[in-house]
């Protein structure tokens, strides 16, 4: 299941015969570790006149000691760490030429794993000025194409903060410029002013978990046992859900995370009533609940028979839906919950064999866009994450070409770590991130397919 | 119950919840697990369940009926080998089969006296691990080596050594004082009692069928930890039938010739595994967030004389039960769910027997006509031995956890259990909701 080229390429020989053959080095990922610095080099912050965002990075920066310029270093020094850019501030076609003049003299400046974030305002909020519109839309081709010019490891995103979000906007900053989005790229997040009552104070940025209950469905394995590990280093109490036949992997990853093992089919017609129970009984409700239970059955539409259908619509959508509702009409999740759906990239861009889990996929979406309204008012969150290839036991079960494309088609030429969606879904979970409702990120290394 | 000042008299001993791995045939999925191995994997599990990582717990209380001399402190080794914090104060004991269901009334009695807060009871038995003995002639040779002075002494005692004693003892599911199985002692029991063959099966049929239905609707998904590949227990046949039954041969109570009535179907296999149960009182309980599914409130033990006297091996529970409803102020009848530890179906089938039966009632316990009968859809509602299996220590623990689970889903009520063990002694008790 390793990655035998990403270590092949990386060797001193066997990275000159990669070279040779015309394939694309894949760069080693810079991943996180408690106690890293937020960036290790000077970050470089611009910004097109009118913009909302520079004094909120720029105090967030300086409240790190992060060495902050305003120009271009002279060639000898250090690359940055990160390129910020307000863009909220572009109002009409004419002024998408300040990212033209902002970014060619510096884009080469940029470390290799380094950040570059692009922050707008949402075209949508501009909707009767439309040049403004216009342009605000146009950054997202920018940001997109830069992702595909940048040194390998490095990570372009755009961040549209809404008016009057502007101070809510730290915990997906400081997400995106640090190492835990090592395989996060071209991605366009909207951050919001929190619903009433989910803006209190700041996390504490080594543990912004601590007191919270994080339920994560199969967590015995894979992506599902990163995630508990995540949780719990951010300072949550996990209930690792699993099914009951995976019991003795699930109780190791409740006691490595000092946490709980929970044995339940989430697809039991009593599950979402058990679920309730459970937390209600030991914890008295639950802040964090994580979707990840999945499967798959792939066929093509014509040969795949009923069961096979049935079996990944209960466990990836119908599970969901059904414990989610079911959380919220009982109101088992505590004020600022966040509910935190896996979805794929198979969910977005569709894959052959996959009608059913496509279609299970692209529902966790629809869970959470039509969720997002309703859960504000609790106030809570509900987003998801859309993993492109990760390595795990699921994809080390896929045909060997179908695996090797999977894990080259993208801007990192290699697969994500289960950590890497870990990372992403412990942002979206953290008090913090308030602002953030009823999104899809996807943690794909800026893949090829659904982009 | 009348409160005393010093508040000791009102405290009740909770159970929490527990933990087993599913039951494996001897020599099956366990074959290469010692009992170290499957405790330790048995308290991880109940660590997980409860999240009781690096607790320190009032006191671990286990055993194991076949165990090895190097496991002197085997529930220490286990404590120390898990996630527990290793200062948690443990002990062994060991009474047969009825050790788990011991280990349970000592840590509630503890809970109850205020001397500790928490606690685990449970035991261990592997028939696939069991120590094996050298004969007594030959160990008599190794221990005068050992204690021999020079080195000439050691080869002149090593040349006593003779093939003849070099023949191992494997250890007996057998009476020490009358050199039958337990098997053989309970056929005789069939026999002297007239149960049919017909009910032996129907009862070990039903095990299985209640067994296979409690998998089925989710019951075992908070009391079983799969091990070592294990997800149910090895010895369940959820196709089980009275007819499948009887076509097995007579394996007992061969010199009943025809009347044989024992088979391997309705009598426990031999069987690995481990169980535990946790315990505390109810302030603990709250402080962990923790729900009470049941209290133990009341115990008893009885032993029969079955060498001299007139009463069966396993017929101990028979006089424990109605001591122990005298000192409650209850009848048979007031349960609503009965454990019986299904050792052979005949030991179940003559227990009740003898409670139905006025002559023996009067003759035997003193009372004034029969104790009563039992409604038997109340009968190991979720399986018993026949079907899960028994590793001996391990029984009692088993029971414990699965009545107090039943009586928290009913949401109230009383269940009575009752383990027979070798030796003729009976341990029976009472959980409450
Ligand atoms: N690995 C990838 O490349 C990838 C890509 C995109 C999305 N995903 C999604 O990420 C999630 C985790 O995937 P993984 O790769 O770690 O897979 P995995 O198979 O290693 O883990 C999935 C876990 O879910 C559990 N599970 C399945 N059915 C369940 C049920 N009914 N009740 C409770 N638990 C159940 C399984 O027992 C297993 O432990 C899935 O939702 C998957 O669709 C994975």
């Amino acid at each position: 299941m390793a990655d035998r080229f990403l270590e092949i390429a990386n060797a001193r020989v066997g990275g000159a015969v990669v070279k040779r053959a015309g394939l694309p080095t894949p760069p080693r990922l810079k991943r996180y570790e408690p106690g890293q610095p937020l960036v290790e080099a000077p970050v470089l912050l611009g910004a097109a006149p009118g913009g909302r965002m520079r004094p909120p990075v720029e105090d967030l920066l300086r409240g790190l000691d992060v060495d902050v310029r305003s120009r271009a270093m002279s060639g000898a020094e250090k690359p940055f760490a990160a390129i910020v850019f307000d863009a909220s501030g572009i109002a009409s076609t004419d002024e998408l030429r300040e990212l033209y003049d902002f970014f060619h003299p510096v884009a080469r400046t940029l470390a290799s794993n380094g950040r570059v974030l692009v922050l707008g305002t949402p075209p949508e909020d501009c909707a009767d000025d439309v040049p403004r519109a216009t342009a605000q839309r146009a950054i997202e081709g920018f940001t997109r194409s830069l992702g595909k010019e940048v040194k390998p490891g490095a990570t372009v995103q755009l961040v549209y903060v809404r008016e009057g979000a502007e101070a809510h906007a730290e915990s997906t900053l400081r997400f995106f410029l640090s190492s835990k989005s090592a395989y996060v790229s071209g991605q366009v997040v909207r951050v919001g002013a929190p619903a009433r009552g989910d803006a209190e104070g700041p996390d504490d940025s080594e543990h912004p978990l601590a007191g919270r209950v994080a339920l994560v469905t199969g967590a015995s394995r894979g992506i599902g046992a990163a995630i508990a590990a995540t949780l719990a280093r951010d300072g949550a109490h996990v209930i690792a859900l699993d099914v009951p036949a995976q019991g003795a992997a699930l109780s190791e990853t409740a006691n490595g995370v000092g946490g709980e093992a929970l044995q339940l089919d989430v697809t039991a017609a009593d599950a979402p009533a058990a679920i309730v129970d459970h937390v209600r009984e030991r914890h008295g409700g639950v802040d964090v609940v994580v979707h990840n239970a999945g499967i798959t059955r792939d066929k093509t539409v014509a040969g795949m028979d009923e069961s096979q259908w049935d079996a990944v619509l209960a466990v990836n959508l119908t599970a969901p839906v059904r414990v989610s509702e079911a959380l919220l009409a009982e109101s088992a999740l505590r004020p600022r919950g966040r509910i935190v759906g896996v979805s794929s990239i198979g969910g977005i861009a569709g894959n052959r064999g996959q009608t059913n889990y496509g279609a299970s996929k692209a529902g966790v979406i629809g869970l959470v866009q039509s969720m997002a309204p309703r859960i504000a008012e609790l106030p809570g969150t509900i987003n998801a994450v859309a993993p492109a290839f990760i390595e795990t036991g699921m994809t080390a079960a896929m045909p060997l070409l179908t695996r090797e494309a999977g894990r080259r088609m993208n801007q990192t030429y290699q697969a994500g770590a289960p950590v890497d969606v870990a990372e992403t879904i412990a942002w979206l979970a953290a008090p913090g991130t308030g602002g953030v409702n009823g999104e899809v990120v996807r943690v794909c290394g800026q893949s090829i397919i659904g982009a | 119950m009348a409160s005393q000042s010093n508040g000791s008299s009102s405290r009740r001993a909770a159970v929490l919840g527990g933990n087993r791995i599913p039951f494996a045939r001897s020599g099956g999925a366990y074959a290469q697990a010692g009992n170290q191995d499957m405790l330790t994997a048995t308290l991880d599990g109940l660590v997980s369940r409860f999240s009781l990582q690096d607790e320190e717990l009032g006191e671990v209380v286990a055993g194991a009926v076949l165990k090895h001399a190097r496991d002197f402190n085997l529930t220490r080794e286990s404590v120390l080998g898990s996630r527990l914090a290793s200062t948690t104060p443990t002990f062994d004991i060991q009474q047969a089969c009825d050790t788990g269901i011991e280990a349970t009334i000592l840590v509630a009695n503890k809970v109850k006296l205020g001397q500790i807060e928490s606690g685990i009871a449970g035991g261990v038995d592997t028939t696939s691990d069991a120590p094996i003995e050298v004969n007594d002639d030959l160990r008599r040779v190794l221990m005068d080596a050992n204690a021999a002075k020079s080195t000439a002494d050691r080869v002149k005692l090593l040349g006593r050594l003779r093939p003849s004693q070099v023949v191992p003892e494997f250890p007996r599911n057998q009476e020490p004082r009358t050199g039958l199985s337990m098997g053989g002692h309970t056929a005789v029991m069939a026999r002297d009692w007239e149960i049919t063959r017909e009910d032996q099966d129907e009862l070990a049929a039903a095990s299985h069928r209640n067994l296979a239905a409690a998998y089925e609707r989710g019951f075992f998904d908070d009391l079983v930890t799969p091990y070592l590949g294990l997800t149910r227990d090895q010895n369940l046949r959820a196709d089980s039938s009275v007819e499948k039954l009887a076509k097995l041969k007579p394996a007992f109570g061969g010199d009943n010739g025809e009347t044989a009535t024992m088979t391997a179907g309705n009598s426990t296999p031999l069987t690995d595994g481990a169980a535990v149960v946790l315990l505390s009182s109810e302030e603990w309980a709250a402080e962990h967030g923790l729900p009470v599914r049941a209290y133990l409130t009341h115990s008893e033990t009885a032993a029969v004389d079955y060498i001299h006297g007139t009463d069966h091996l396993l017929m101990a529970p028979a006089y424990a039960v109605p001591r122990m409803l005298e000192r409650a102020g209850l009848g048979l009848g007031d349960f609503d769910f009965y454990e019986i530890h299904e050792a052979f179906a005949a030991q179940v089938l003559a227990t009740l027997k003898a409670w139905e039966d006025p002559d023996w009632c009067r003759e035997h316990l003193g009372l004034d006509g029969a104790l009563g009968s039992i409604d038997r859809s109340k009968l190991n509602v979720t399986g018993s031995s026949l079907a899960v299996g028994h590793p001996f220590a391990a029984t009692g623990g088993r029971i414990v956890a699965t009545l107090a689970k039943l009586l928290d889903e009913r949401g109230s009520g009383r269940g009575l259990i009752s383990v027979c063990a070798a030796g003729g002694q009976g341990v029976v008790a009472i959980l409450e909701k």
